[in-house]
């Protein structure tokens, strides 16, 4: 059984080093690099490696959801900072990470770079002499011919056509074929190289925003403009960004109406015109999930939608203090939306505001409530806030959190202040502050541009990977050796094979070959 | 038919094919419960070297003392096998008629892909039944199925009806039937290496002069079992590659606006790959093969079966489904 270790190229290597060695530094190095980059090493690092990708899965991770990860601080102030300097909340970009699979890497690169000239020769060597006792070999027949049967020259007809290499030996010919196994293995482990470069090119220089915009509103590519950015380490800031523009044209949803699923969403696309540069002509393009638009190497892609109400604030001096679209952003299935709407240069105080737009209104237990995502009886219940005017900070604030850290709720008759307002209608503040109208309402898409380049690099990695993998799992590399002895007067032929792969196992492959090398004719078989 | 009459004749296919999965199941466990009571005397394991004309291991071939509980097993496994034929062509037509009733395929949910899933393990088990010889696997095999099945139709039922806008993409039809055939090999290969260590054991027990029951005679070798195990699994791993880290990406980025994102079902499948990665990592090396690559294929199919289950329940993602 000791044979089936004995793989192409396995033996021109000790496969476990031994101990380290007594002195001197290059001895130490080789020794560290032999570690490195033995087939042990590499299942450790692959064990690590999942291991390691685990707790990005049940730890909130920043570059996916940063709320959750700042809700998690808050939570526990103690496991908190651990896990931050843990970097267990930006698992995929922490030193340890990197270090798993960067060690991986280069252990896949001294791993299979000197297998290649192994191979090589491999390739070229002819099929060995048979071992001396043949029927210690897993797959053994043995018959009798006549003294001068002609049994090689038949077996090697019928080894070529079941594609064997062909040697022939004095009395023996030895067979073998699935160099192609090792061919496909050395190909799977670049290809993972080629892969990994084109997925660390696409992280380096890639990167993706998000930009929220309201129906009839327009967007130009410049990092200004984007609500949330994230970068590749390696991009080089506005100049990277293609310098198009768009408006949002108008925006259909429908949402199924009736049966179990009533309310999922059946389809939404977006009706956009955009220009590729400043000069260039206006096209229009009907922008759906699935359906990105393909921009000089960026990607636009819709993510999501929602409605932003359109309100006039009046304050206590009778001039408008504000108005427009607010987005408000869903926080269920019926689109029940939380937003604010914030008036900070109302006089003589500032006036904010905070509370739901209600798509499908309908009182429940708790309170008005949507129960229906399209906008069937539209409906804004918000409570307001006033303070006195602040000095401006020029500190970058959340449109869509009120901070009511300076602010006092309004009241009336000794109860907290709160409306329930239909499109074109009007509340008026307690104690003669101003007024609050719901003009109507518009939609907003959430759009996504993305740039990721070497994902064709990683593709092709990857598929020729597969390919390789084919090679390597599905080939199946064996010897056979036929040999023709005397034994005490007598002409035996010996039929026997050994399996290469680690599939262990020749099927029925020997018996096949025995049985087309024996002459016709039942006289002269010997059973084994 | 109308939608809805499918969906009906899909509701009735699925529990009667639980059924009958579930009575296959009885039948192989009396296969093994007649085969517990009798025993193997004679400690035939060689290691690997002596071998029959076939080039099977003479330990293919154990003396079982009481021939006719031998007979009384092997009935037990036809009906059992028969029966797994049964259950397999209706719980078919429940899946298909589940997808003409919500006009698409049928893995919106978890509860459809959870009769997909099973269906795929069935469909791999039969694929290889005959050609491996693996009928000694009927008893885990309908185990699942009909665990799988019960379980969805009690626990996660949800009518019929389309998909939500971002499940639509043919790279979703591709991504989801290679990630639900490789899933039935795992299952089938998890299966093969669960029996393997048993089988293991008792063959050290018969060579340090103990003995062995019939059912687990009846096995082969634990050697032959260890590599049956290899090819489903090797069968299985360019699929799942291909599934997870090919149609998988070119989904999420038509859906989602990006490849990959270290969502935790991305992770989970990123993990289950290098598991089994690992595991035919094990088999080339020295010292691993055996008994540690059976435990690397076990563990590869735990960690598939939670990203499946467990992720869609305790962790939330992009990949949770519309209504669970
Ligand atoms: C990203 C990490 C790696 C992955 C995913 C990976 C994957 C694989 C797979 C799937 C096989 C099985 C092919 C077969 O059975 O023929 C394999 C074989 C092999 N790998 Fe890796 N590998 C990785 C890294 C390495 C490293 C670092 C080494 C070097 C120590 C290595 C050495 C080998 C060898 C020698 C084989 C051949 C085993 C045989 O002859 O069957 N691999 N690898």
């Amino acid at each position: 059984m000791t044979e089936i270790k004995d793989r192409i190229g396995a033996s021109s290597r000790p496969e476990e080093p031994s101990g380290p060695p007594a002195l001197g530094l290059v001895g130490w190095l080789r020794w560290t690099w032999r570690q490195l980059t033995s087939m042990k090493t590499a299942l450790v690092l692959l064990f690590l490696l999942a291991l390691g990708a685990v707790p990005g899965s049940l730890v909130p991770q920043t570059a996916i959801d940063p709320i959750k990860v700042s809700d998690f601080l808050t939570a526990h102030p103690k496991l908190g900072p651990l896990y931050d300097k843990l970097g267990l909340f930006d698992v995929y970009k922490s030193a340890w990470f990197s270090a798993i699979y960067l060690l991986l890497f280069i252990s896949l690169i001294g791993c299979v770079v000197p297998r290649l000239s192994v191979y090589f020769r491999a390739v070229r060597a002819r099929p060995p002499k048979p071992p001396r006792n043949l029927n210690r070999l897993p797959g053994y027949e043995r018959f009798e011919v006549e003294a001068d049967s002609d049994v090689l020259e038949v077996a090697k007809r019928e080894l070529r056509r079941r594609r064997f290499r062909v040697q022939t030996y004095d009395g023996a010919v030895s067979a073998e074929r699935g160099y192609l196994r090792e061919a496909g293995n050395l190909l799977f482990h670049f290809s993972l190289i080629l892969a990994l470069i084109g997925f660390a090119w696409g992280s380096l220089f890639g990167y993706r925003g998000t930009v929220l915009v309201v129906v009839g509103n327009g967007f130009s590519n410049t990092l200004a403009q984007y609500d949330d950015f994230t970068p590749g380490r390696a991009f080089g800031g506005d100049d990277d960004l293609p310098p198009f523009s768009l408006t949002v044209k108008d925006f259909q949803v429908k949402f199924q109406q009736d049966g179990p699923q009533k309310g999922a969403a059946r389809e939404f696309k977006a009706q956009l015109e955009y220009q590729e540069t400043p000069d260039s002509p206006q096209k229009s393009y009907v922008l759906q999930v699935n359906h990105p638009l393909e921009l000089d190497g960026s990607s636009l892609f819709l993510l999501g939608h929602g409605y932003a109400p359109r309100v006039t604030v009046r304050d206590g001096q009778g001039n408008v203090a504000f108005s427009g679209p607010a987005p408000f952003l869903p926080q269920d299935n019926n689109f029940s939306s939380f937003g604010v709407i914030k008036a900070p240069d109302a006089r003589p105080e500032t006036l904010g505001f905070e509370g739901f737009f209600l798509p499908t209104a309908v009182i429940g237990q708790d309170g008005p409530v949507s129960v229906f995502p399209d906008d069937l009886n539209p409906q804004l219940v918000m409570t307001g806030y006033y303070g006195r005017p602040q000095p401006e900070t020029g500190k970058p604030e959340s449109v869509y959190q009120l901070d009511k850290s300076k602010l006092t709720q309004f009241e009336q008759n000794g109860d907290k202040w709160r409306f329930q307002l239909a499109p074109g209608q009007s509340a008026t503040l307690p104690d003669k502050a101003g007024s609050i109208t719901f003009d109507g309402y518009s939609r907003w898409v959430k759009l996504q541009v993305s740039h990721t380049p070497g994902t064709h690099l990683a593709l092709a990695g990857i598929l020729l990977a597969i390919l390789g993998l084919m090679g390597s799992l599905f080939v199946h590399p064996r010897r056979t050796w036929v040999r023709v002895r005397d034994e005490d007067g007598r002409t035996v032929v010996e039929v026997a094979g050994l399996d290469r792969g680690p599939e262990r196992g020749l099927g029925d492959e020997i018996h096949a070959i025995t049985k087309s090398l024996k002459p016709a004719g039942p006289s002269n078989q010997e059973q084994p | 038919m109308s939608g809805e009459t499918y969906a009906h004749v899909s509701n009735l296919l699925i529990p009667t094919a639980t059924v009958i999965y579930a009575l296959a199941m009885v039948s192989h466990a009396m296969e093994w419960a007649i085969g517990r009571a009798s025993v193997v005397k004679t400690a035939v394991v060689k290691e690997g070297v002596l071998v029959a004309s076939d080039g099977q291991p003479v330990s293919d071939v154990p003396a079982v003392e009481e021939p006719e509980s031998g007979e009384r097993m092997d009935a037990a496994s036809r009906i059992g096998l028969l029966l797994t034929w049964l259950g397999f062509l209706l719980h078919l037509g429940g899946v298909v008629t589940r997808g003409l009733a919500a006009q698409r395929v049928p893995w919106g949910n978890m509860y459809e892909f959870s009769i997909t899933a099973s269906l795929a393990v069935a469909i791999v088990y039969l694929i290889f039944v005959q050609r491996y010889k693996l009928q000694y696997l009927g008893l885990g095999v309908t185990f699942v199925i009909a665990a799988v099945l019960g379980l969805a139709s009690l626990a996660l039922y949800t009518p019929a009806g389309p998909l939500v806008p971002a499940l639509h993409s043919y790279w979703l039809v591709i991504h989801v039937s290679a990630a639900a055939i490789s899933g039935g090999a795992f299952t089938v290969g998890g299966l093969l290496s669960v029996l393997y260590l048993i089988k293991a054991r008792a063959e050290r027990k018969v060579l340090a002069g103990g003995t062995m029951s019939a059912s687990l005679g009846r096995l082969p070798s634990a050697e032959s079992m260890d590599g049956t195990a290899y090819k489903v699994l090797a069968f299985a791993f360019p699929l799942w590659t291909f599934g997870v880290l090919v149609a998988g990406p070119i989904w999420a980025e038509h859906a989602w606006g990006r490849y990959w994102g270290w969502d935790p079902k991305e992770v989970w499948s990123l993990v289950t790959w290098v598991v089994y990665a690992a595991y035919l990592h094990a088999r080339a090396t020295a010292g691993w093969r055996g008994r540690r690559a059976a435990t690397i294929a076990i563990v590869g199919w735990f960690v598939f079966i939670f990203n499946f289950v467990g992720v869609n329940l305790l962790v939330s993602g992009m990949h949770s489904y519309a209504g669970v």
